[in-house]
């Protein structure tokens, strides 16, 4: 990324002054965003021009923001915190990997988009999650859908279109939903998701305040793209969780690119979190390599949701290391740029962090890598000997009322008649 | 079921085209019902039916553009703001996308939103969330997340509005599976069909017809009563006859009964069926009615390509080929976008005198041919 790193736009009184460059308008929320946004090296500028986004506010923020995490870090996660997110971001790569070996093997098709690289992301927030809490994202929804708890038989199923998949066989790819884990999708068309989750927020509020069930705290998690955020239905929303207070955290994976389209080709203004405050939201900007860094963001996110604070927009900065999908050919990404976020591999660096910091050995990090290799072999294996589904399942799921097929040629309903799933399109 | 209610045929609470210098009669001899003398208007219907179903279950809630303070833009929704207060009737900003969205999000943990568009053009704005996130999430996931939602709205033409507020929606929504689309007409096909809709555990989209609105009819006692539901999928024949089927929905279902009376003083005997619901179309009833006549009129007045008339042409050519005696006739709107002025917008619109024509074509009957656009 070539401009500078947004710093955390609720200022500590220090940076006050430094940031005269660029006023911040405060959100209506009084609490002050304590996540950490500390920006890693100084930026190196490419052809962007945004020239009065230069360092010297930057570095002052970092140094700040240096000191504060250092006091902080031995706090951030504890022994089981840290092998839990560990293990579901190795769940989330290995198993992305597997996707991606078994589409050129052909027992996967049409379209699979990967993950790998934003692991951080997904596990920094999904893991602070409860069970009754919801989580929507977009096509590239497999890994959420894994740290959301979907059992990773019932998803590698369901790519390769069987029916002990956890939508049967009938969603594929794109479409992972889990009734049971508050998995709300999986939709194919950017920002469809958002609307759905400030529905799902809007629920939590509900029963709240209608139905009465105090201790209806669920939040909602929104996963979307940097190309999302030029879309109107995210503004739609943005501002109808603002103006409702609606418990939902708007999370922008911004990886840069939009299939071939770069962020900064398609976006006036670049910098998503500043679209929060346009609203009346805190917007913060995180690292999203690094996934102690989200995780604090989330933390703080998904309590000022819980207590009825709010929405906010967390745009983590993240990258894909794969194509848009296994069909992109992925020509238009420089390779430096490539390089140098591979070097930020997230796992590694969650690796190098829990070694460092004694929280676990390189042996029981190799146990789990092991472990999870072995979970997703089990899966492989129990998704290729899986039936696909029968004929009859055609049919099924239209309705769930099934009358909504209608009354047949004598006059009863349709699906009275014992044959009704046999055929296709004879009704 | 109810038994055929027959609508008084004096004219008065009978329907005008254009709207205006409607009469009311103070009484009127032919009329009758079968059990008490209640009248309402569609309108009333609508808001009696919301109401009710409000009452009864607090999931259920209301959102759109002016539904709360401004008590509806087409009146619909008024007293609901009082009686349920905010958070039951929302008003929206003008984010069709959005608020459906959220009804759609809503739906999955279990709410009952009745969404309400102005009018059911502004559901384009929103069509990714009706037919993507509401219609197809039940099959996308296999059964687990089903979206008890309505979408409800005027849809079609009314006096005047112009091109881009006068699309008939029927055909584009009734071709989506996972939909079920209705189409009232009377205030008891309104009550019915709307309680029937927000009980129903799939997306229902619900087309009402502005020009109805404030059009009365009998309602009997059973209709009043809380529970009163319609069943979707079932059409119902407004008048029996021998001669000749007509189909109809919505507003010319009523237009289709004057005709009916027009072709009884020349001797044709015409059936009028109200389909009440275009998704699912009952083809039963449609083709048992032509088995019977062996004659058919698919009214609409949507555009006449890929229309419901063209989907109930196929549908008795599949079953009833052998029955027909003569092709069928659709009537439909012109093949062309709504103009503006009112000579034009009334050639635009099927009127009753080309549904006449149209069922003397088909009982070959010398006419001339309707003026064509």
């Amino acid at each position: 990324m070539g401009f500078a790193r947004a710093i955390n736009p609720h200022p500590l009184p220090l940076l006050a002054d430094t940031r005269a460059t660029k006023p911040v308008p405060a959100p209506s929320s009084s609490s002050l965003f304590l996540g950490s946004t500390r920006t890693l090296r100084p930026t190196q500028t490419r052809s962007i021009s945004s020239p009065h986004r230069r360092s010297a506010a930057s570095a002052v923020a970092a140094k700040v923001s240096d000191v504060k995490l250092k006091s902080t870090t031995n706090l951030l996660v504890t022994k089981e915190e840290g092998l839990e997110v560990y293990e579901d971001m190795i769940l989330g790569r290995v198993f992305e990997d597997m996707c991606a070996q078994m589409y050129y093997r052909g027992k996967m098709f049409g379209f699979v988009h990967l993950y790998n690289g934003q692991e951080a992301v997904s596990s920094g927030f999904i893991k602070l999650l409860k069970k009754e809490d919801s989580v929507v994202s977009t096509y590239r929804d497999h890994v959420h859908a894994l740290s959301k708890g979907v059992p990773a038989r019932a998803v590698m199923s369901e790519l390769f279109g069987k029916t002990t998949g956890c939508c049967r066989g009938q969603g594929g790819s794109m479409h992972m939903f889990s009734a049971e884990h508050n998995v709300l999708g999986g939709f194919a068309f950017i920002g469809e998701g958002i609307p759905v989750a400030t529905g799902a927020a809007f629920t939590s509020k509900y029963k709240r305040e209608v139905l009465k069930e105090a201790d209806c705290d669920h939040v909602t998690l929104a996963f979307f793209g940097d190309g999302t955020a030029n879309n109107g239905q995210f503004f739609e929303c943005l501002n109808m969780a603002a103006l409702w207070k609606l418990p939902i955290i708007f999370v922008v994976e911004n990886n840069l690119w939009a299939i071939g389209m770069s962020h900064l080709r398609a976006t006036s203004d670049p910098e998503i979190w500043k679209k929060g405050p346009a609203f009346g939201m805190p917007g913060v900007h995180v690292d999203g390599m690094d996934v102690l860094k989200v995780r604090e963001v989330a933390k703080e996110a998904i309590g000022r949701a819980r207590r009825g604070e709010g929405p906010t927009l967390v745009e983590c900065e993240t990258y894909r290391f794969r194509g848009h999908s296994l069909a992109d050919p992925d020509e238009l990404r420089d390779p430096d740029e490539k390089a140098r976020y591979a070097a930020r591999d997230p796992i590694t660096q969650f690796k190098k962090y829990l070694i460092e910091n004694k929280l676990a050995s390189e042996a029981e990090l190799k146990a789990i890598e092991k472990k999870i290799d072995e979970v997703v072999e089990e899966a492989v294996e129990f998704a290729d000997e899986s039936p696909a589904p029968s004929r009859s399942q055609l049919l099924e799921n239209v309705f769930a009322d099934p009358r909504g097929f209608g009354i047949g040629p004598d006059g009863r309903y349709r699906c009275e008649d014992p044959k009704f799933t046999e055929g296709t399109a004879q009704v | 079921m109810l038994g055929i209610v027959r609508r008084n045929v004096g004219g008065a609470g009978g329907l005008y085209s254009q709207g205006f210098g409607r009469l009311r009669p103070v009484a009127s001899a032919i009329r009758n019902y079968s059990s008490g003398g209640k009248e309402m208007t569609v309108r009333d219907a609508l808001n009696s039916a919301l109401d009710e179903e409000m009452a009864a279950d607090p999931n259920v809630f209301v959102m759109g553009e002016e539904v709360g303070e401004y008590q509806g833009a087409y009146k619909i929704t008024k007293g609901l703001l009082d009686k349920y207060g905010p958070e039951r009737v929302l008003d929206t900003p003008i984010t069709e996308a959005g608020f459906a969205g959220i009804g759609v999000g809503s739906a999955y943990h279990g709410l009952k939103p009745v969404i309400e568009f102005m009018t059911f053009n502004f559901s384009m704005q929103a069509i990714d969330h009706v037919i993507n996130s509401a219609a197809k999430s039940n099959y996308m996931s296999a059964g687990q997340i089903n979206v008890p939602i309505v979408f409800r709205g005027p849809n079609g033409p009314a006096a005047g509005v112009g091109a881009q507020h006068s699309q008939c929606y029927g055909a584009w929504y009734g071709s989506v599976p996972g939909l079920k689309v209705l189409v009232p007409y009377s205030s008891e096909d309104a009550r019915g069909l709307l309680k029937a809709a927000i009980r129903d555990p799939d997306p229902v989209v619900f087309l009402e017809n502005e020009l109805l609105y404030g059009e009365s009819f009998p309602v009997s006692a059973e209709a009043l009563d809380s529970s009163f539901c319609l069943p979707i999928g079932k059409a119902k024949i407004e008048r029996e006859g021998k001669d000749i089927t007509i189909t109809a929905f919505s507003k010319m279902v009523g237009y289709a009964l004057k005709a009916a009376e027009i072709l009884e003083k020349d001797g044709i005997n015409a059936e009028v069926i109200n389909l009440r619901s275009i998704r699912p179309l009952d083809r039963a009833t449609i083709n048992a009615s032509v088995r019977k006549t062996n004659r058919l009129v698919t009214v609409e007045e949507g555009f006449p390509q890929h229309g419901i008339g063209a989907e109930i042409c196929a549908s008795v050519i599949e079953d009833s080929f052998g029955y027909l005696d003569a092709p069928v006739e659709r009537v439909a709107g012109a093949d062309v976008p709504t103009p503006y002025a009112a000579n034009l917008e009334r050639m635009a619109f099927p009127q009753i005198e080309d549904i006449v024509r149209a069922a003397k074509r088909a009982c070959y009957r010398s006419v001339p041919m309707a003026a064509s656009a």
